[in-house]
């Protein structure tokens, strides 16, 4: 769960190839209209939060927000990087009805399905 | 059977060894982080959820950072005995309805205790959540504060 993405394409053409960053936590859920996909970024605000869909590829970035703390560190368990992670869109989602929200740190994602894809009934004549 | 061009190992060669450059040096860096960070992670999988907590101290506080994504402020309790800080809580699973294809998300209860290095003030601990993440300031007891001493001359 700790993997280090390396970020091998920027979105601004400024950041290469150097920052590092974690994969965070993840959950995907599926039910008849399509998946929902929760992750988790603590310390990382609405404004600090990027996404985008690329061939086929939706990329979550969060940038963290450093406590303003003031004193000094006596222990530290969490981890400095910025998260990001990529999933890979299924083609039964409609890319262009995904939406999003962030809340106490957890991104849902909402990954509807195509119409043509749901389960539709039929009825006998 | 068509005649296939030579094509010089230069410009076919380069962008997949450059790919294995590139996992290379990913498993470097994955090897050179320290051990203990890992294992603290690892730990995750046999105890449950342990939340990340780091600890700051000046001269007047003593910090906790607390990383807890997607709790309700009323599912968190935080308390302190004699001299030891507890944070705990409970996360529940709001999407039973629904099936899940992957998760790596922790729901249930966690606990996470540590002894503060100095004496704090009770009465004065202040807490607040934002982003998913819990901060706790303790203030320092009066007599746990640094004092400066002045010398006197005769």
């Amino acid at each position: 769960m700790n993997t280090l993405v390396r970020e091998n394409r920027s979105s601004n053409g400024e950041r290469q190839a150097t920052e590092q960053f974690i994969a965070p936590a993840a959950a995907v859920l599926e039910n008849a209209d399509g998946y929902t996909l929760e992750v988790e970024m603590p310390g990382v605000s609405k404004e600090n939060l990027e996404m985008w869909v690329e061939n086929n590829e939706l990329t979550i970035l969060g940038r963290r927000a450093i406590p303003s703390v003031e004193g000094t560190l006596i222990h530290r368990e969490s981890r400095p990087e910025n998260f990001r992670r990529s999933f890979e869109i299924d083609p039964s989602i409609d890319a262009a009805k995904i939406s999003a929200k962030i809340e106490q740190g957890v991104v849902t994602l909402i990954l509807p399905k195509a119409e043509q894809v749901k389960p539709r009934k039929i009825a006998v004549a | 059977m068509s005649l296939i061009r030579y094509q010089t190992p230069n410009s076919v060669m380069l962008p997949s060894l450059d790919r294995w450059a590139n996992l290379r040096n990913d498993l470097d860096t994955l090897l050179e982080l320290p051990f203990w960070s890992g294992l603290g992670r690892q730990s995750q999988l046999f105890s449950g959820w342990t939340p990340a907590l780091d600890l700051y101290q000046n001269n007047d506080n003593i910090v906790a950072v607390v990383e807890l994504p997607g709790m309700r402020k009323e599912d968190i309790e935080i308390s302190l005995q004699d001299g030891t800080l507890t944070i705990s809580g409970e996360r529940k699973d709001e999407n039973v309805k629904d099936s899940a294809a992957r998760t790596e998300r922790f729901t249930g209860k966690f606990r996470r205790s540590i002894t503060l290095p100095t004496r704090v003030d009770v009465n004065k601990v202040n807490a607040f959540y934002k982003d998913g993440v819990l901060t706790v300031t303790l203030p320092k007891a009066e007599e746990a504060k640094p004092k400066q001493i002045q010398i006197n001359l005769n």
